[in-house]
């Protein structure tokens, strides 16, 4: 693909933003019913975000490893790659997550999810809530119908914003976070490019993730 | 059970251009015999409005979509248009041309344009196989090399299959400004049917040499991005239309920016993308009745620099 590199952003944005949010709606319409699954996943991780610990931090780490091998396959590899000539290196991005969740599940101490109190535990859960709750509400709120709403184990972005929460109570190192931070970059250059109004959803749920976690870290050394 | 509800909506679409409402105005307004031009390497005859399908024809396997790319191209061959143009690169707009060609039954009038757009020469007749298939086209009208990539390599084989009848045209195409040198290079060194470049009523590098040279050399111009990638029509939409309009037979912004285009006697076609039956349609209505001298031509640059 050595061909890309001859290209600006806007170059390379293939598609316009109807057929982009389309693709959800095709997605579900192709899938319903799994919705509800998607959405029983959603919050059964939940509860293991606001229960905390090590059996909680390693069911949450399985589910988010379904949860991004599900999207990687069935949005980026059966969706996306059918308007993005990219897609198949989002796909081998995501299954890449995926195994590393897998392989964070495996380990016996690592996973350890801590309590969620105080505010910064609190901004877990809160990113948590808007990744399964918030983003499906983008789409009526942007005038587009119900059936293309972006759902947690289905739709990147709520995937990736409900990883930032566990990531952050996880205490999670760096290696975790950099692929959900390359495909925050990812998706906010394509929705800004989109003119889309949640653009900046997705950054600013990373911002604060991010943010907490780096406070969290400064916080035990001292 | 799909395509009978496709051949449904492209009947409704063709009952809608034999005088609806929303139509009717766009009829009326359609005045004279279409303006070809002839290819300079042939003398072949080519309406000066083509069909892009950059973003727009890129719609992956949504039906809906792919029914109304088809009532694009319906709409664009009913009403006289010719050159069809898409590229590897453009995603499924390939395939969801060839969708649309099968569904109208491949209609001879066809010009096909495509590009060959991959990084390794050896790789480019693959390639250019593949987009063929899924045109579902027995040849190519026009290949062209896509932004100049692998350009040595490609030309040679495209030169390759046109001495073997294979190809009928050969061209090359940059949408960058930046990249007009290269460009001019090989048309000064090497055999082309056409360049493809970018040309509307803001961007006008290509006058200064491009243009000329192509006259001299006897190359066409096919011109990519008349508006702007659709910011033109955008920044227009609420201006009302300046009295010249009228005058060039235009009831839109779009059909100015596209008369200016191709009023310039050295433009071979003009290749608007649209995902709308009607603006396809509408488009084509550029192509014919009066076109704006080069006075008029100064003024309508003027008055878009103006207004945008």
């Amino acid at each position: 693909m050595s061909e890309w590199w001859t290209y600006r952003l806007s170059d390379l944005l293939m598609f316009s933003k109807a057929t982009y949010f389309r693709l959800f709606e095709l997605q579900n319409l192709a899938l319903w019913p799994f919705q509800l699954l998607a959405v029983g996943i959603g919050v059964a991780l939940l509860i293991c975000l606001v229960q905390g610990g090590a059996r909680a931090g390693r069911i949450a780490a399985l589910l988010l490893a379904l949860a991004w091998l599900h999207v990687a396959w069935n949005y980026f590899a059966q969706r996306y790659a059918t308007i993005n000539t990219g897609a198949p290196y989002f796909v081998l991005g995501f299954a890449l997550q995926a195994v590393l969740l897998f392989w964070l599940a495996s380990r016996k101490r690592e996973p350890r999810l801590a309590q969620p109190v105080g505010s910064l535990g609190r901004l877990g859960l809160i990113i948590a809530v808007i990744a399964l709750l918030g983003y499906p509400l983008l789409a009526p709120l942007s005038g587009r119908p119900w059936t293309g709403a972006e759902l947690f184990g289905l739709a990147p972005d709520p995937t990736v914003a409900l990883t930032f929460a566990a990531l952050l109570l996880w205490r999670s190192g760096l290696m975790l976070w950099i692929v959900p931070l390359l495909w925050c970059a990812i998706s906010t250059s394509t929705l800004v490019e989109l003119h889309a109004g949640q653009a900046w959803m997705l950054p600013i749920l990373a911002l604060l993730a991010m943010g907490a976690r780096l406070l969290t870290a400064v916080r035990s050394r001292g | 059970m799909k395509h009978s509800t496709e051949r449904r909506i492209l009947l409704h679409a063709m009952l809608a251009g034999a005088g609806s409402a929303v139509c009717g105005p766009l009829l009326a307004a359609a005045p004279g015999p279409l303006l070809t031009r002839p290819i300079p390497s042939s003398g072949e005859a080519l309406p000066v409005v083509g069909l892009g399908s950059w973003i727009t024809f890129n719609v992956g396997d949504d039906p809906a979509a792919r029914a109304r790319c088809t009532q694009v191209v319906q709409a664009f061959l009913a009403n006289g248009g010719r050159l069809i143009d898409s590229s590897p690169m453009y995603g499924s707009a390939q395939a969801v041309i060839g969708h649309a060609l099968g569904q109208l039954k491949h209609p001879q009038a066809l010009f096909s344009a495509d590009k060959v757009w991959i990084g390794s020469g050896a790789r480019g007749p693959a390639q250019i196989d593949s987009s063929r298939r899924l045109w579902g086209v027995p040849r190519f009208d026009l290949l062209q090399v896509h932004n100049l990539l692998a350009w040595e390599e490609h030309l040679r084989t495209l030169q390759q299959m046109k001495a073997e009848k294979r190809l009928r045209y050969v061209g090359i195409t940059t949408s960058e400004g930046r990249r007009h040198g290269e460009l001019i290079k090989i048309m000064e060194t090497r055999p082309l049917d056409f360049v493809q470049v970018s040309y509307n009523v803001l961007d006008r590098e290509i006058e200064a040499r491009i243009l000329p040279l192509a006259r001299e050399r006897k190359i066409g111009i096919i011109v990519n991005r008349p508006f702007r990638q659709g910011d033109l029509t955008q920044a227009l939409a609420n201006k009302p239309l300046p009295g010249w309009a009228a005058e060039i037979g235009c009831t839109s912004w779009a059909q100015a920016l596209l008369k200016f285009i191709v009023a310039e006697p050295g433009v071979s076609c003009a290749i608007p993308a649209t995902s709308n039956p009607l603006h396809a349609r509408e488009n084509m209505l550029a192509a014919r009745g009066p076109m704006p001298d080069a006075a008029l031509r100064r003024r309508i640059a003027a008055d878009v620099a103006r207004l945008t």
